[in-house]
């Protein structure tokens, strides 16, 4: 199989999950700030600090606003990690490999693209926010299905898989990063029902609820939280899962040793840390350890098996 | 309703179907009353049949377009198809196996000892001017000295019934996907003529095209490795690039998928690590190949491909400089081309042609430019061509000045009538002009394929049959002779 056409796998992979994951956490966002008391409810910014884009984002907007933000990650196109920035390029992607990918993958990302751009302006409004981001994700999920259920599990599976299971572990662990860390003072009792409320809304960005509650049976609580989200076994959004699944791509690739013993490290460092223990800003910097981790792991993806950069060519 | 023959018009053109008002031609006859047994609803019904399985396919042409989310459009195709009895075609395939023959022939001399100057045949001035002529490949021997594997010839029917090449495509000749879809289609929606007819199959193309590229092999003993080269994803025709590929079973491949390494050989790029590549299918153009022999700035190419086609470490279809003969003027002088390389007359003529380098031609030309097309040497597409009766005089004028100021860069030629097939337009048949592109292919043995794409110029009048300006297909069929 041809680099490139694994290159493009997997940022395929990558983009659609992206998509997919900037659509849950607005709408998560806007349901919580309907439970939270004005005075201690965050707004609209974690959702930037979430994507990381702070600076872009304060370059071409004024405040935080509700509008600036949804605008910012509905469909600016000036920011790549917009939803319609990301389904535009998951459609470059797979425009590339047409004759590769199943033909009626292609035309569900085409569809869900030109979606995503034409009904934009409603999907900006209050009302018609909902409608616009479910039918993002049901469409991203849409995507997913068809290429499992249709493409050849052959190498260029594994890319794709690889694509979408380290975008899910970069964005479970940002989402827990910046909302854990910001809402409610510490020790103040009165305000334990929203405590309650902002963990649900965790669990919720990443539709782990139901799952929770079915697997933990203790209240919504930190500790738990952060236990089944970093290390559950079998919950698919949940750190330790995106890994192990990465794992099991890498080790069906040929010349995956390297990569491999990227990853190899990454699992150890979950498994020997437990981060209900970690107080807030020891969380912050595991988490800091993690993404960094499973940046160094997309390197040793890249230098292994995809195109060398173009520079590099030029030079040779 | 039915379709009355008797009204359709066939007397100032050949029509390749109707020989005259009522009567179909011999060697099918019978079709004409087939297609009134069905009636025009039934063939409006089938057209709109043949339209959505176009659709379904995703049989597409490239046109793009940065607004409107697509850049692929449906392939105009008209079912009525175009027929040709076997005897008549025998008689064409061999003169387009002749006819590439013996530029194959010539432009391995030109890159070689340049005989047929010498002995003033072909005049050194016209290769002087040749814009595709290219010094990087002299003294190249490739695989079996041929260097035009992939030739795509067009030919034109006059009013008088008589069949000419007007042109042949030597560089990157596209159309052939479009000839095997087109067969795929007709097969859905005519079974039952294609019963009675039994037109001669088509679809070995692809495994004939992997044939031949695969007999250029540098290394013979091993299964070779061959590729298709593409520009990518916005190039016209990479519909066709991407399907040849796949229907060969080949990887396709864009210039920064290959490198070419320190002993020569060229490589691709895969997850397994690199992989040598032995033949390259290319679908780019000459200048554009190897930013280290040809334009510095292409980002198609592959940088030391012709370091390593010259070494022989690779094969090239087409060679690179192949284009030499694909050129107006090389054109004109092929029947002499013919007689010198092989001892004989052309079996398929030229359509005739003035060579404006020679004082008669020329001043012929200048005399008669309201009956005559007049073309420059190297543009393709129709692009920069006078067509001297629907021409203006301010026109003729400045064309004119350009010939004499350069006449070695222009032909002429008398405008043909170009033969008529029976098209639906609206819900009726009318004549539309057509042109039949044909693909021979050359390594250890010639190939031709049954028929080719059969272009057909969709606007009342039109002569124009590509496919941007409003131009469509039509399958061709080749039918075994009735006794």
């Amino acid at each position: 199989m041809l680099s490139r056409v694994a290159e493009n796998i997997y940022w395929l992979g990558r983009y659609v999950e992206r998509a997919e994951n900037t659509a849950r956490i607005v709408t998560v966002n806007a349901n919580l700030l309907l439970d939270l008391p004005r005075g201690i409810a965050p707004g609209w910014r974690p959702l930037v600090d979430i994507t990381g884009a702070n600076a872009l984002f304060e370059e071409h907007c004024k405040d935080y606003s509700e509008r600036n933000v949804v605008r910012f990650l509905l469909g600016d196109e000036r920011n790549g990690g917009s939803i319609l920035s990301c389904l535009g390029a998951a459609r470059e992607s797979c425009r590339t490999i047409r004759d590769f990918v199943p033909r009626e993958t292609w035309e569900l990302l085409n569809e869900l693209y030109l979606y995503a751009h034409d009904a934009l302006a409603k999907g900006m409004t209050k009302g018609g926010r909902h409608t616009y981001l479910k039918y993002i994700i049901l469409g991203s999920q849409g995507i997913n299905g068809l290429l499992s259920g249709t493409m050849l599990h052959d190498q260029g599976y594994e890319f794709l898989h690889l694509g979408r299971f380290l975008e899910r572990a970069d964005m479970t662990t940002r989402i827990i990063d910046v909302r854990s860390a910001n809402l409610l003072p510490d020790e103040t009792t009165d305000l334990r029902p929203f405590e309650t409320i902002q963990w649900v809304s965790v669990l919720k960005s990443m539709t782990a609820y139901q799952a929770y509650r079915r697997s933990e049976q203790v209240r919504v609580q930190r500790g738990p939280v952060l236990r089944f989200l970093f290390k559950h076994p079998t919950f698919p959004r949940s750190v330790r899962h995106c890994i192990e699944s990465s794992r099991l791509s890498l080790e069906r690739l040929p010349r995956c040793e390297s990569a491999l013993r990227v990853a190899g490290r990454l699992k150890r460092n979950l498994e020997s840390t437990e981060p209900p223990r970690l107080d807030q800003q020891q969380l912050h910097a595991y988490i800091d350890d993690v993404q960094t981790a499973i940046g160094e792991l997309h390197q040793e993806i890249a230098r292994t098996w995809f195109l060398p950069p173009l520079a590099a060519e030029a030079a040779a | 309703m039915s379709i009355d023959w008797n009204l359709y018009p066939c007397q100032d053109f050949y029509d390749e179907l109707v020989a005259a008002p009522g009567k179909g031609r011999d060697a099918f006859s019978g079709f004409l009353d087939d297609l009134s047994a069905l009636g025009p609803e039934e063939l409006v019904a089938r057209q709109e049949a043949a339209n959505l399985a176009i659709k379904e396919m995703g049989i597409t042409f490239t046109v793009y377009s940065e607004e409107g989310g697509t850049i692929d459009r449906a392939w105009p195709f008209d079912i009525i198809p175009r027929i040709i009895p076997k005897s008549e075609w025998d008689r064409v395939e061999a003169g387009l196996k002749q006819r590439v023959q013996a530029l194959n022939l010539f432009i391995d001399d030109l890159y070689h000892d340049q005989r047929i100057i010498k002995d003033g045949v072909f005049p050194a001035e016209v290769l002087a001017k040749s814009v595709n002529f290219r010094p990087q490949c002299v003294g190249v021997n490739p695989p079996l000295h041929i260097w035009a594997h992939v030739c795509g010839s067009d030919l034109v029917r006059d009013a008088d019934g008589t069949l000419y090449v007007l042109e042949d495509n030597l560089r990157v000749p596209s159309g052939v996907s479009y000839m095997l879809e087109n067969r795929l289609v007709t097969k859905r929606v005519f079974p039952e003529l294609f019963e009675h007819y039994a037109p001669l199959p088509v679809d070995d193309y692809p495994s004939q095209l992997f044939d031949t590229l695969a007999a250029l092999s540098p290394r013979p003993a091993d299964y070779p490795q061959v590729v298709v080269l593409t520009p990518g994803i916005y190039n016209s025709a990479y519909f066709e690039h991407a399907y040849l590929a796949q229907q060969m079973g080949c990887e396709l491949v864009e210039g920064r998928d290959l490198f070419v390494d320190t002993d020569d050989c060229v490589h691709m790029r895969t997850v397994d690590g690199p992989k040598r590549v032995d033949v390259i299918y290319r679908r780019v153009d000459d200048l554009f190949l190897d930013p280290e022999a040809f334009r510095p700035d292409s980002t198609l190419g592959v940088r030391g491909l012709l370091r390593a086609w010259t070494a022989g470490k690779v094969a090239m279809a087409n060679a690179p400089g192949a284009g030499v003969a694909d050129d107006k003027v090389v054109y004109a002088f092929v029947p002499e081309i013919i007689r010198y390389y092989l001892d004989a007359e052309p079996v398929i003529p030229n359509v005739p042609t003035y060579r404006c380098m020679e004082p008669e031609a020329l001043a012929y030309t200048l005399e008669h430019m309201e009956h005559l097309v007049v073309k420059p040497a190297n543009e393709s597409g129709g692009y920069g061509m006078l067509v001297g009766p629907a021409s203006t005089k301010a026109e003729r004028e400045r064309f004119a000045e350009a010939i004499q100021k350069d006449p070695r860069n222009y032909i002429a030629q008398p405008a043909l009538k170009l033969s008529t097939v029976p098209t639906i337009i609206g819900h009726h048949l009318e004549p539309r002009h057509v042109d039949l592109r044909p693909f021979i292919l050359s390594a250890d043995r010639q190939q031709v394929t049954m028929g080719g794409l059969t272009r057909v110029a969709l606007r009342k009048g039109s002569l124009v049959v590509n496919s941007s300006q409003g131009g469509g297909s039509k399958d061709t069929w080749i039918v075994p002779d009735q006794p």
